[in-house]
């Protein structure tokens, strides 16, 4: 079997005596895109945190194309090609909106430094944030630390994008840009996992959903097949199974 | 450093038309009279009084302390209050390579350097597990056991330290040249000397801190200051960044230290390890100047210059001016007065922001 682009095999972590990840399984192919719904607190950016390697599983291995990298360290792993945003954005807030992708191109894509501007400059007009490139991350308003959130994640050059909740707050109108973004991502050939609340938007764009709570995956497959489930009707709507 | 320093510089035109400008007329032309400001200073000690010369040896290895703790602590968020361990450790090996071993102070100096980098990367590691505040703190527990260690040390005098005997500097490297050169006594000569080692230290420093701050070292460093979390999700190895400037500052706080020793003649722990002379001056200036710019320090040391010529006679009440402007500032004017005015004018000598431009 030709190895998948992602691999956890029985992924655990707890915080203290909450378990935040408990024994995880997940596969996701070159391409695909996965949907990741559930609750607060569920244990979802916890889940991105030990793919992206700022936090290391007690117990279970995560493969990359078939590698372990399950002792790598974040900055290695984004070489590797996972390109990640933070559901609290974390912009490089002294430096400009450019400067703050032109990092991420240069460490994570390993850009030469006469690509830089092209290179952002693409990935800019793609986000919507190409009129405020000299702009200081940190004085910029929510929406567009998101954006810079989605832009910086790109410019890392990944072939695997983790998305935590970049939907939020945005008007119709803005939801569907976003959506076409996202597919033309995808149309280059980055596989995408989205954690989202807003499920129009992930049912637009993914193949797969997968349901977490409590850190558990308590249900997965298609996503209307999900969305229907009894598990997370529960869930979402507090309807006894 | 660790990797290629390859700026991301001017005028580089992709395919796309875009390109990353970073200097300006205003920046070229500051260049330029920069370069001939530098001139001016190394031919100086042919016109100007010995007390000048003395007092710039005072402006320069401040500039350099300086620029280096910016460095450190604004552009990389390496807060640290201990830059005396550096300080005095390079005066100690001055001290021990001259007096000790008979080394001319000219090749004591780089070694000061080197040994001062070696302490520094080996309390990295510990320092480095520690956190803001208690990385401040630490870094200044380390200076006080250097302190300590350089107390013990009896061929030295231990606590109440000891001079450079004539000897050493009587027969230093460059010093006939010089006292050919200007028609000058050897005590002058030797000033002139430190001078212009304090004045290759201080543009060399500066120069090196600018080329950096716009590579991609530098872009990176900022990144990890604004978020670590972020900057590592981004590919930077930010722990191997931090600690290679670490290093790096360690070798030139030490350099500064040793041709500091090697001007005043005399060292003794408490002096060589002073936090008020090598951390509070320091942060005095570049926090009167402004964190983060490369011009706001030198604004500082001029500064603190003006009020120590005019204010030293008052004693302690000088030190509390001292200590009331750097609150006042840090409360009305935190960007400092360079960074304020640099703000406000849009007036960048050296300019550091990267700015993307359609060609
Ligand atoms: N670093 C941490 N230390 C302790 N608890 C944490 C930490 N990070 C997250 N948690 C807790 O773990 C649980 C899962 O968090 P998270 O993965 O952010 O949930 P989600 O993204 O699904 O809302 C929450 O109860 C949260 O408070
Ligand atoms: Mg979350």
């Amino acid at each position: 079997m030709q190895p998948a682009l992602l691999e956890l095999k029985g992924v655990s972590k707890s915080f203290g005596a909450l378990v935040v990840a408990d024994n995880i399984d997940l596969r996701l192919e070159a391409g695909e895109a996965l949907g990741i719904i559930g609750p607060n607190g569920a244990g979802k950016s916890t889940l991105f945190n030990l793919v992206a390697g700022l936090l290391r599983p007690a117990s279970g291995t995560i493969l990359l194309d078939g590698h372990d990298v399950t002792a790598t360290p974040a900055e290695a792993r984004c070489r590797a090609g996972i390109g990640r945003s933070f559901q609290v954005p974390q912009p490089f807030g002294s430096l400009t909106v450019f400067e703050n992708t032109a990092a991420a191109a240069l460490f994570g894509a390993g850009k030469s430094p006469a690509e830089v501007a092209d290179f952002c400059a693409d990935i800019l007009e793609l986000t919507g944030l190409i009129g405020k490139a000299d702009r200081l991350a940190g004085g910029l308003p929510l929406l567009d630390r998101k954006r810079l959130e989605l832009a910086r994640a790109l410019a890392t050059g990944p072939r695997l994008l983790l998305l935590d909740e970049i939907a939020g707050g945005l008007t119709d109108a803005e939801c569907q840009t976003l959506i076409a973004t996202i597919r033309e991502i995808r149309r280059r050939g980055v596989a995408v996992i989205w954690i989202e609340h807003v499920v129009h938007a992930l049912l637009a764009v993914v193949d797969r959903l997968i349901a977490l709570d409590f850190g558990r995956v308590v249900a997965e497959g298609a996503p209307d097949q999900v969305m229907n489930s009894e598990i997370v009707r529960t869930i979402y709507m507090g309807v006894p199974a | 450093m660790l990797e290629r320093a390859n700026p991301v510089s001017e005028s580089r035109v992709g395919e796309g038309g875009w390109r990353v400008v970073v200097g300006t007329r205003l920046s070229r032309i500051a260049a330029i009279v920069a370069a001939f400001v530098v001139v001016g200073l190394v031919v100086l000690p042919a016109f100007a009084s010995r007390a000048l010369i003395q007092d710039l040896i005072f402006v320069f290895t401040m500039l350099a302390l300086a620029q280096l703790w910016n460095v450190l602590a604004g552009w990389g968020g390496l807060i640290t209050v201990g830059q005396q361990a550096f300080v005095g450790l390079g005066g100690y090996v001055l001290f021990a390579a001259t007096v000790l071993a008979g080394l001319d102070p000219l090749l004591a100096i780089p070694l000061a350097g080197l040994f001062a980098g070696l302490v520094a990367a080996l309390i990295g590691p510990l320092l480095f597990r520690l956190e803001g505040p208690y990385f401040a703190i630490g870094s200044w527990v380390v200076a006080e056991v250097c302190r300590l260690l350089c107390a013990q040390f009896k061929p030295l005098g231990g606590g109440t330290g000891t001079s450079l005997p004539n000897v050493v500097t009587a027969n230093m490297w460059g010093l006939k040249p010089v006292q050919d050169l200007l028609a000058v006594r050897a005590p002058v000569a030797r000033d002139v000397i430190v001078y212009w080692l304090t004045l290759v230290v201080v543009v060399a420093t500066i120069a090196a801190i600018y080329a950096f701050a716009r590579s991609r070292l530098g872009l990176a460093l900022a990144a990890t200051r604004d978020s670590m979390a972020a900057s590592r999700s981004i590919g930077i190895r930010a722990h191997r960044i931090r600690y290679g400037l670490w290093i790096v500052c360690g070798v030139a706080t030490g350099i500064v230290g040793a041709i500091v020793y090697l001007q005043k003649a005399r060292i003794s722990p408490d002096a060589a390890f002073s936090v008020t002379d090598w951390t509070a001056y320091v942060l005095f200036i570049a926090v009167i100047g402004g964190v983060r710019t490369i011009e706001g320090p030198v604004v500082g040391v001029l500064l603190l210059w003006a009020l120590q010529h005019y204010l030293a006679q008052f004693g302690s009440l000088y030190l509390l001016l001292l200590g009331l402007i750097a609150i006042v500032m840090m409360l009305f004017l935190p960007k400092g007065l360079w960074g304020t005015f640099a703000e406000r004018a849009d007036i960048h000598l050296m300019p550091l922001r990267r700015r993307l431009r359609r060609s």
